[in-house]
């Protein structure tokens, strides 16, 4: 089996994955990629999954061996934010051409580019990305970065992703692996302490871990790496000296917490930022992980004590929306939400949740819903984008909550709509998080806007006014104000004449 | 003439390019209820469609053949058949517009061949939906060739051959990919004040114009050139190319049905306004129109005014072929200094034309290193970080412009998009301007 066919086996057969253990060993064999309809498919591919994952990694030169789509189409386009290094933003490709890719120069070409990246800009890394068409047409990689990294003496690291391998989840997971097999734990660091943590699967997306990490500062905690988001190549190398880790995007990269328990002992948990429940949970959690691990135990009480005073600041500024949310029907339309305290905090203070997709969420996770939404018929597995804005245009939910995708079925169906995906421009996480979120919604709803734009045209209504309006009486005004303009012009001009 | 350097670094560094799939899908977007299809791996399409979506602010209908690993390596024919059928049933467009990429270009299979097959093997399933074919792998071009590849196939493939009776009237245009929405109604109104019929292919006033539509969803465009418009240029008096990457299509056009061609190489600026007036002044047998001479006048104005803010100021331009020519002369016709013109590709005739010493094949990496003491940047929206180490204003043309609204309802061509782009100059130039100080103005400063 080559290697990257036994690669996607073992990803698929994740053990710490809730789904897979509760699929059959057929099921479980299958993997968990669906396949693609032709003509009717939607999503990244595992190219895309990878660079999602290890591009917020500021500070390493990421390359992309590929003709210009993979990378031209697609560069600086994502809200990952960064305290300091900016080389991340810098795309850098070896835009294949015909010449290149008839003439087999693509692992020429490739070393070349390395060595080019190294001496220009002296990262401290260089990420290397297989795609489609250096895949098919044969050239090794990893071989190209072993050599390069020997010569030139840097890490180069291979990202073995081609798209059609897979969905952009896949690519997540590859990328995970990418980092277990060249980056983590190759540099050891001259800090350890008994309160670092990992934290995993968190983009930094809007600067949003910038609303927690003074949470974990104000308890002593301190974070070794956020892997992806605003990391520095380093933190990442010697990740594996943290005492616990959390794990915030749980589809993306499981198998990367599980494989740091099993070699370095460390133990994680899956938690969210998203909602005050959660984000003190998480705390918790930390907490309790780091002194299980040697930390002292007064961490629990001072976090305790944290928890109560955010989480009362937190709930009175959100009772302050009640009076203008109250009954608000949200319609939630995005990949599955992972986290149900959001959904909780916007119930407590009264707002509706008429439907939710449910199309990534687990077994477990739709009995929750269930639960929850008191009537299972708000669920929906995917709506078909007519269904959708027929949902909207019919008034039946006030504003629907998604990604970009469905962005414009909303806003046609003349719908408030909020992105809450990658793509948003405003930092949902932790407490000041959510109180966040829920300020959008009420800008969203209440924005003048909505009035004018489904207000008929005066032509599709009252035709008294239609008739009206080319009555003599305004006509009057007009030549009158023009007569006046007029008579004006002799003074204006002898004004302009005077001040020459 | 202007020299032209070739690519000398092993790595493109912050890309100029959007890909050739991209290019023709945008093409095929600029007709009415069509789906453009990419025949290669769901990323590929995932990637165009959000930086379309990025660019328009709107719903962009692109769908893809999702080859997957097993289709990579026995054959695609089979994903492009089930892609069809399925586009079919579940829109019924009026036409797909098949854009190959890199990825099954490298397999280097018969595509034409494989949707002969298909077509026929499914007549009947198919009847009603126009599907045509664009060669345009990623590796070659980029956007411009794309656009013109898919233009060309689209002429080829629907448009009625042979010589037919004209229309004295009627003028088809084919526009370049550099117009935006704004450029094509203005377009299409001026030749219209001239009594004449123009057929404008493509034409994506009609479908990116940023309309709700009524009460419905609509999956594929609405509105743009008919396919019955597509069949019957060969009926028009006189065809109008505007860039230079129109004249294969134009070339294709004249052949096939005996249509003339006038090429435009740019319709910004007065002097190419002028030409385009005149033009259409001898077709249509009337005289100029008020409002066009009113427009003039109003541009000669702007002329007077404007100049002040462009003498002498240093310009440094990135930008595919066609555009980069239109606004190099644009500049130059004000008095400003192209003192670095980058674009992607050196096989197009019309960069020996561009008023710049040389012309740089590269990307906005060589940009950054060219324009160290400029006054304006110009390129697309990812020029914002070369903009903000330089120090340097950037004003953006062309595809993408994600971090402005917009950018399709700018007017760019004729008097009145001339003198509009002035303005847009000149203000950029005085919001930018550096205060005296006793330092900067020392005559003995070192």
């Amino acid at each position: 089996m080559p290697p990257l066919t036994a690669k996607i086996q073992d990803v698929f057969d994740e053990p710490a994955c809730e789904k897979n253990r509760g699929k059959d060993a057929k099921a479980r064999q299958k993997g968990c990629s669906k396949p693609l309809t032709p003509g009717a498919a939607a999503g990244g591919c595992a190219f895309d999954g990878a660079k999602i994952v290890l591009q917020p990694i500021t500070d390493v030169a990421h390359l992309i061996h590929a003709p210009i789509a993979c990378e031209g189409n697609s560069w600086d386009n994502r809200g990952a934010a960064s305290s300091g290094p900016t080389l991340w933003r810098t795309s850098f490709t070896t835009d294949l051409t015909e010449l290149d890719v008839v003439m087999g120069q693509g692992e020429r070409k490739l070393f070349k580019a390395i060595r080019e990246i190294k001496e220009t800009y002296a990262p401290p890394a260089i990420f290397v990305y297989s795609t489609c068409v250096t895949a098919l047409i044969g050239d090794d990689i990893e071989a190209v970065c072993k050599r390069a990294s020997e010569k030139f003496g840097l890490p180069v690291v291979p990202v073995n992703t081609p798209g059609f391998v897979g969905s952009k989840n896949l690519g997540n997971k590859l990328a995970g692996e990418a980092l277990l097999d060249h980056v983590i734990g190759t540099v050891e660091p001259d800090d350890v302490s008994p309160y670092d943590i990992n934290i995993l699967g968190e983009f930094n997306l809007s600067g949003e871990f910038w609303l927690v990490k003074p949470l974990l500062d104000r308890l002593g905690i301190r974070v070794r790496a956020c892997i992806p988001g605003d990391a520095r190549y380093l933190d990442v190398a010697s990740a594996h000296r943290a005492r616990a880790a959390m794990m915030v995007c749980s589809t993306a990269l499981i198998n990367l917490a599980r494989k740091m328990e099993e070699r370095w002992d460390i133990p994680f948990f899956e938690g969210s930022f998203y909602g005050i429940s959660d984000t003190s949970e998480a705390l918790r959690q930390i907490a309790g992980l780091l002194v299980k691990k040697g930390a002292g135990p007064e961490l629990l009480e001072r976090t305790e004590t944290l928890i109560a005073e955010e989480e009362a600041i937190a709930w009175k500024k959100l009772e302050a929306y009640r009076p203008r949310l109250e009954g608000k029907r949200v319609l939630l339309n995005t990949g599955g939400v992972k986290s149900w305290s959001v959904v909780h905090a916007l119930m407590e203070i009264g707002i509706e949740i008429v439907g939710t997709s449910v199309k990534k969420s687990t077994a477990e996770d739709k009995e929750r819903i269930k639960r929850i939404l008191k009537d299972e018929n708000h669920m929906f597995e995917t709506m078909a984008p007519r269904d959708l804005y027929a949902v909207l245009s019919e008034d039946k939910a006030d504003i629907m909550l998604s990604g970009g995708r469905t962005q414009f079925i909303a806003l046609k169906a003349k719908t408030p709509w909020l992105d809450i995906n990658q793509e948003r421009h405003h930092p949902y996480a932790g407490y000041a998080g959510m109180v966040e979120l829920v300020r959008q919604i009420d800008l969203a709803i209440y924005n003048p806007i909505w009035r004018q734009v489904r207000e008929p045209a005066p032509w599709e209504y009252q035709p008294a006014v239609e008739e009206e309006l080319p009555g003599t009486h305004s006509k009057t005004e007009t030549v009158h104000a023009f007569k006046k303009v007029v008579a004006q012009l002799p003074a204006v001009s002898a004004y302009v004449e005077e001040s020459r | 003439m202007t020299r032209i350097l070739p690519q000398t670094k092993w790595a493109a560094v912050n890309p100029l390019k959007s890909s050739q799939p991209l290019g023709a899908a945008l093409a095929f977007l600029g007709i009415d209820g069509a789906i453009p299809l990419f025949h290669g791996s769901q990323g590929c399409t995932s990637f165009a469609l959000v930086l379309l979506v990025r660019h328009f602010k709107e719903a962009v209908p692109l769908q893809t053949t999702a080859m997957d690993e097993m289709a990579t390596i026995l054959g695609g024919m089979d994903h492009l058949e089930e892609a069809l059928l399925n586009l079919k049933t579940r829109t019924n467009p009026k036409l797909i517009g098949v854009c190959t990429t890199a990825l099954v270009e490298t397999r280097g299979e018969d595509f034409a061949r494989d949707l002969a097959n298909i077509k026929m093997m499914h007549a009947k399933e198919l009847a009603g939906t126009e599907v045509v074919l664009a060669n345009t792998p990623d590796f070659h071009g980029a956007i411009e060739e794309g656009w013109a590849q898919a233009v060309t196939a689209l002429i080829q493939r629907i448009t009625l051959r042979g010589e037919r009776v004209r229309q004295s009237k009627k003028i088809a245009i084919l526009s370049g990919w550099n117009l935006t929405v704004a450029d094509i109604e203005h377009l299409r109104e001026t030749v219209e004040s001239f009594g004449l019929k123009p057929v404008i292919l493509p034409d994506l006033s009609g479908s990116l114009d940023g309309t709700v539509p009524d009460d419905r969803w609509v999956p594929t465009t609405y509105g743009g050139t008919t396919v019955k418009d597509i069949q019957k240029l060969g009926t028009a008096v006189q065809c109008i190319a505007i860039g230079e990457h129109m004249r294969p299509p134009a070339e294709v056009l004249q052949k096939l049905t005996g249509v003339p061609y006038a090429l435009f190489h740019s319709l910004t600026g007065l002097k190419d306004t002028d030409r385009f007036v005149s033009l259409l002044s001898s077709i249509s047998g009337a005289p100029s129109p008020a409002i066009i001479r009113r427009r003039r006048a109003q541009l000669q104005d702007a002329l007077l005014d404007g100049h002040f803010h462009f003498g002498g100021k240093k310009i440094a331009i990135a930008a595919e072929p066609d555009q980069l020519y239109q606004l190099a002369t644009f500049f130059t016709g004000m008095g400003a200094d192209i003192i670095a013109a980058v674009t992607t590709t050196a096989t197009s005739h019309i960069l020996k034309k561009v008023p710049a010493e040389q012309v740089h094949v590269g990307d906005l990496g060589d940009l950054e290193g060219l324009a160290a003491g400029a006054d304006l940047l110009v390129t697309h929206s990812h020029g914002r970080q070369a903009a903000e180490r330089l120090g340097i204003p950037l004003m953006r043309v062309g595809f993408p412009i994600f971090d402005r609204l917009g950018s399709q309802h700018k007017l760019t061509i004729l008097y009145q998009g001339t003198r509009d782009l002035i303005f847009d100059v000149a203000n950029i130039v005085q919001a930018n301007r550096h205060a005296p100080t006793p330092e900067s103005l020392d005559p003995f400063r070192k």
